[in-house]
């Protein structure tokens, strides 16, 4: 046996599409331990998110992630509602309800797909992004953004869904739904994913309970736990649903986990639809004067798993202090069981395994000079240059 | 557990240690504890109640360091927060990575951020800011 010979993974790789290190330290083809540096896409945005207003503030943790970029807002203003006792109009709750579960198919598809990307099998991976498409074109068409939809605020949304978009909409489920047969076969049926995904990464409940993991990444270890059903919000409680679990804990569970999830959130999707159509027209938020003191707790089942807005306020209008956790810093953490053992090759698939997002997970960018301790820039300063660099992109000199 | 149950339990378990209990909203309860009693009192909450460990809030406040344990009871959408006051000057309390991995990140984080001691951590190393901070330096903090 010779020493530990360490292969990094980052901190730009093909492999990732976000910034992150992984030293595996491998004794031939098998790993036997993994080290990380965390901290490339730190933004500090727990702290600029006291310098904002509350209105602000959605527009802010919207940029948190670029995926799952409504789970965020979703959940401070589950914590904002809490603070100020507010109860959402119905009609705002179907269509909030419409656009998480839109999300929640997009962003498993894209995993879907780049699982397919990892395992060399990129049939599934063009699959799987094609499929995508569809509901990026919703969301254009609802709120004029593929991503970042800008459609939450407090005490409701920002626009309604109108009735020739509810048929459009309902027109596309079906799409979707066949689709996921389609994937679902690919990936299902096939026996090379049966060989490179079965018992590899295996998570169990006692991991899950220690690492305190959440969503798809529980799930797939027989961990039903799901914010959507626990502490209902929404329209969640208005409509037939159910909590898709698996046992086995590999990145086969997860997958299939993630597959059924979409068949899920396709008939929460309908049903929302329907009432909206009985309902045809409705107040989509209430007038919101004032934010009391106090402290708030905001969750939402994001893709990925729950998401947990902290809120402290003071009266003023500005959070004294807001805690973000995204459910990626719970699940990477697992990457010490899930990938010690394996080989290589199936540390890789078993890293992708929990959908990690690492925007999320590290949530300034104000730089210091080590020996000087000297800012190289400040808030203003970085402005400043995105502005200079918007102003030559107009006059088009690049 | 219905929050009232909770709520009976706790006070009857840790009657020394419990300073005050608030109640806010149907499903969410915030329990003010001695610092001294936190490994205790987490240890309860993770093994017998079985409740998951969501994440940690630390505040900069005029009380000194606040530090927020937030806990799920994920069978009746309750969350707990286990609340302590740490001094200002030298805010330090025992590590919780013991009981369960999850605080580990969050740990390392707060002493970053805030500057707070995590005693009987394994590795209280910065998380994010590797290299790019100085030292002493803990940007969370109201100091200004």
């Amino acid at each position: 046996m010779g020493e530990k010979k360490i292969i990094p993974i980052g901190p730009y790789h093909p492999l990732q599409e976000e910034p992150e290190l992984f030293k595996l330290y491998c004794e031939g083809e098998i790993v036997r331990d993994i080290k990380w540096e965390t901290g490339y896409n730190h933004r500090g945005i727990e702290k600029l998110s006291e310098q904002k207003t509350f209105d602000q503030v959605f527009f802010l943790v919207e940029r948190i992630c670029g995926i799952c970029s409504t789970s965020h807002p979703f959940a401070f203003a589950n914590a904002m509602e809490e603070i100020a006792g507010i109860e959402v109009p119905d009609r705002a709750k179907y269509i909030r309800t419409i656009i998480a579960e839109l999300e929640r198919i997009h962003s498993h598809l894209l995993w879907v797909g780049l699982a397919g990307h990892f395992l060399g099998y990129n049939t599934v991976f063009m699959w799987a992004w094609k499929y995508r498409e569809p509901v990026l074109d919703l969301f254009e068409m609802i709120t004029g953004n593929r991503n970042s939809y800008a459609m939450f605020k407090i005490g409701g949304v920002r626009r309604d869904i109108t009735g020739d978009q509810i048929r459009e909409i309902g027109k596309v489920m079906p799409v979707i739904k066949k689709k996921t047969d389609l994937l679902a076969g690919a990936v299902m049926d096939d026996p090379v994913i049966h060989a490179r995904t079965k018992g590899v990464g295996v998570l169990t409940r006692e991991d899950i309970a220690g690492y305190a993991a959440v969503g798809p990444t529980a799930r797939a270890s027989g961990v039903a736990i799901d914010i959507r059903r626990d502490d209902p919000y929404a329209a969640y409680p208005l409509v037939n649903w159910k909590v898709i679990t698996a046992e086995a804990g590999d990145v086969f569970a997860k997958a299939e986990v993630r597959l059924l999830e979409m068949y899920e959130s396709v008939a929460i999707i309908e049903q929302c639809l329907e009432k909206m159509k009985k309902e045809k027209e409705g107040e989509t938020g209430v007038q919101v004067r004032e934010i009391p003191e106090g402290m708030g707790t905001g969750r939402a089942e994001a893709p990925r798993g729950e998401v947990f807005h902290f809120v402290v306020t003071d009266g003023s209008n500005s959070p004294v202090r807001h805690k973000i956790r995204a459910p990626s810093y719970v699940n990477i953490a697992t990457f010490k069981k899930s990938c010690v053992g394996q080989t290589i090759a199936d540390a890789t698939i078993s890293l992708a395994a929990v959908d990690p997002c690492y925007c999320c997970t590290e949530r300034m960018a104000v730089a210091y000079d080590r020996q000087s301790g000297r800012k190289l820039y400040d808030g203003h300063e970085i402005i400043g240059i995105s502005q200079n660099k918007s102003d030559i992109i107009r006059e088009g000199n690049i | 557990m219905k929050i009232e149950e909770l709520t009976d339990t706790l006070k009857a378990g840790f009657e020394k240690d419990l300073l005050r209990v608030e109640r806010h909203g149907e499903r969410r309860l915030s329990v003010h504890i001695a610092p001294a009693a936190i490994v205790n009192v987490a240890r309860f909450m993770h093994v017998h109640l079985k409740l998951r460990f969501i994440i940690a809030s630390a505040m900069h406040t005029r009380k000194g360091m606040e530090i927020l344990y937030h806990f799920s009871d994920d069978s009746s959408g309750n969350v707990i927060n286990v609340q302590v006051v740490l001094d200002e000057k030298n805010p330090e309390i025992e590590s919780l990575t013991g009981i369960f991995v999850a605080a580990d990140w969050i740990e390392r984080e707060m002493h970053e951020l805030f500057g707070i001691s995590f005693l009987n951590h394994p590795n209280l190393e910065k998380l994010l800011s590797e290299g790019n901070w100085a030292e002493g330096v803990h940007p969370y903090r109201k100091d200004k």
